[in-house]
């Protein structure tokens, strides 16, 4: 059966508290954080970039994966913060992992799900047979526009899956799309930052599709909530998040580990990879876990998993996600606008 | 320009050098010749593995101008554990916390890029092994 072969971390050391930043726009922070239940992001520094974040991810789960890099015959990297408008980061990513030349190799692109568009298309390759391993990352460096709400939780960080038949660490029993035309954020060709449709990113938006696509896989594979041990979300924020599992029927000892927005922020690509990282960092074999992505525009992709007895084998072969997640260094606005390139010279 | 960084890239993403196999010795970046061989030189590649230590460095305060904005920054003289000496950034780490022999590896971040329209140059920096 397809699964996961290897998977892989990685978050900026960096981070800004929301106080900081309130205290900039003169903003409440208390009101900021009940709010939207996020507390600091993770902030990239001047040389670190969509690229780089997934090629340290890459690594990581290579570590974990053992296998041959000139095995994998496909690298997909899903972003909606590629360094380049035209010139792929996938081929960046193939090179430094030395799994050039012979594979194929794209840059996806839906808001914050294109990362898991990439695990379904790596899954569709290995399972024909067109290739052994297909490498699926989730990566970005999202920027809020100064002063916007967004600015407290864009954050950076990815998580990179490698696909395949043998060896592997969990399987997917299933996967589950739902998809519609949704204009809830959105990014104009040539504009620095994304603009939204407030509050109708909520319910026609994310909880629609999160919980449709949920419902929808749980349906297919005949399952209830308490048959999984774990599940994991997109979480813009920790609110949403918290609120979607209570919806579907989750228990907090089966979300908890998924969630990482009130510590880091919304790594959109990387938010459900990053949260599916640190729930294989902690469960068990047998244990069975379901993903549900969600990118604005709008889509969800949700998976089934079983966890197989390897996953001990490979959990201390790379750095844990709660290594990144404890490895942190506070900066204020103006470290934050520089690192951001947010002030123009 | 692009031609020059592109020809590197292969050795600059992965740290490709040559072994020479009639003495052991190991270069990074590679060359033609082994100067201890000379006529005897038989070179293969190898992948370094990025782990190391710092040998000396130096804080850099007046940076050039594609580092200007990076400074004050750790430049450094690593010594892999293969043997051969490589100079390099150190990141994710203040500039007075940096020691000679303090345990490093290699990331993979962004080296300079040419303007705000111009290529991206990627390559290998260090970063301090904590644990
Ligand atoms: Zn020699």
């Amino acid at each position: 059966m397809v699964g996961i072969v290897g998977y892989g971390a990685y978050i900026p050391k960096y981070r800004i508290k929301v106080e900081e930043i309130a205290r900039v726009w003169n903003k409440d922070p208390n009101a900021i954080k009940k709010g939207l239940l996020v507390y600091e992001k993770a902030v990239p520094s001047l040389d670190e970039d969509t690229a780089t974040i997934a090629v340290e991810a890459s690594r990581n789960a290579l570590k974990r994966s053992e296998i041959n890099p000139k095995d994998i015959g496909a690298v997909y990297v899903g972003s909606e913060s590629h360094p380049y408008a035209v010139k792929p980061t996938s081929t960046i990513v193939a090179e430094a992992i030395d799994a050039t030349p012979e594979l194929t190799a794209a840059d996806l692109e839906f808001a914050c799900k294109a990362g898991t568009a990439g695990i379904q298309m790596c899954m569709g390759l290995v399972e024909s047979g067109l290739i052994k391993y297909g490498l699926a990352i989730g990566a970005d460096t999202a920027q809020g526009a100064p002063g916007d709400a967004l600015e407290y939780t864009a954050a950076a960080g990815g998580a990179a899956y490698i696909i395949g038949k043998s060896n592997v660490i969990a399987e997917f029993n299933g996967t589950y799309s739902y998809t519609t035309d949704t204009p809830d954020f959105w990014r104009r060709e040539g504009k620095p930052y994304p603009r939204h449709g407030g509050r109708f990113t909520g319910e026609p938006a994310y909880f629609k599709h999160v919980i449709n696509a949920a419902e929808g896989l749980m349906e297919k594979m005949g399952t209830k909530p308490e048959d999984y041990d774990y599940c994991v979300f997109h979480q813009p924020n920790g609110k949403f998040y918290i609120r979607v599992a209570k919806t579907l029927g989750f228990k907090e000892e089966q979300y908890k580990y998924g969630l990482l927005t009130p510590q880091i922020g919304n790594t959109y690509s990387g938010a459900v990879p990053l949260g599916l990282s640190n729930i294989l960092d902690h469960c068990e074999g047998g244990e069975r876990v379901l993903a549900v992505s969600y990118g604005s525009g709008a889509g969800s992709d949700a998976f089934d998993i079983t966890i197989t007895e390897r996953i001990n084998k490979v959990k201390d072969k790379a750095p844990k996600t709660a290594y990144y997640l404890e490895r942190k260094e506070y900066i204020d606005y103006a470290i934050y606008a520089k690192f951001r390139r947010k002030i123009k010279m | 320009m692009v031609v020059r960084s592109w020809r590197h890239i292969k050795e600059r993403y992965n740290l490709i050098g040559v072994r020479c196999k009639n003495c052991g010795t190991v270069y990074f970046p590679s060359r033609e010749i082994c100067p201890k061989c000379r006529r005897k030189t038989d070179f293969e590649d190898i992948k370094l593995s990025g782990r190391g230590k710092v040998y000396t460095y130096s804080v850099v305060h007046v940076a050039p101008k594609d580092f200007e904005k990076q400074a004050p920054y750790v430049i450094a003289i690593i010594e892999l554990e293969e043997g051969v000496k490589i100079t390099g950034q150190v990141v994710d780490c203040k500039p007075d916390e940096v020691y000679i022999g303090m345990p490093v590896e290699v990331v993979f971040r962004r080296i300079k890029e040419d303007g705000d329209d111009g290529v991206i140059t990627y390559g290998y920096k260090f970063r301090p092994v904590e644990n």
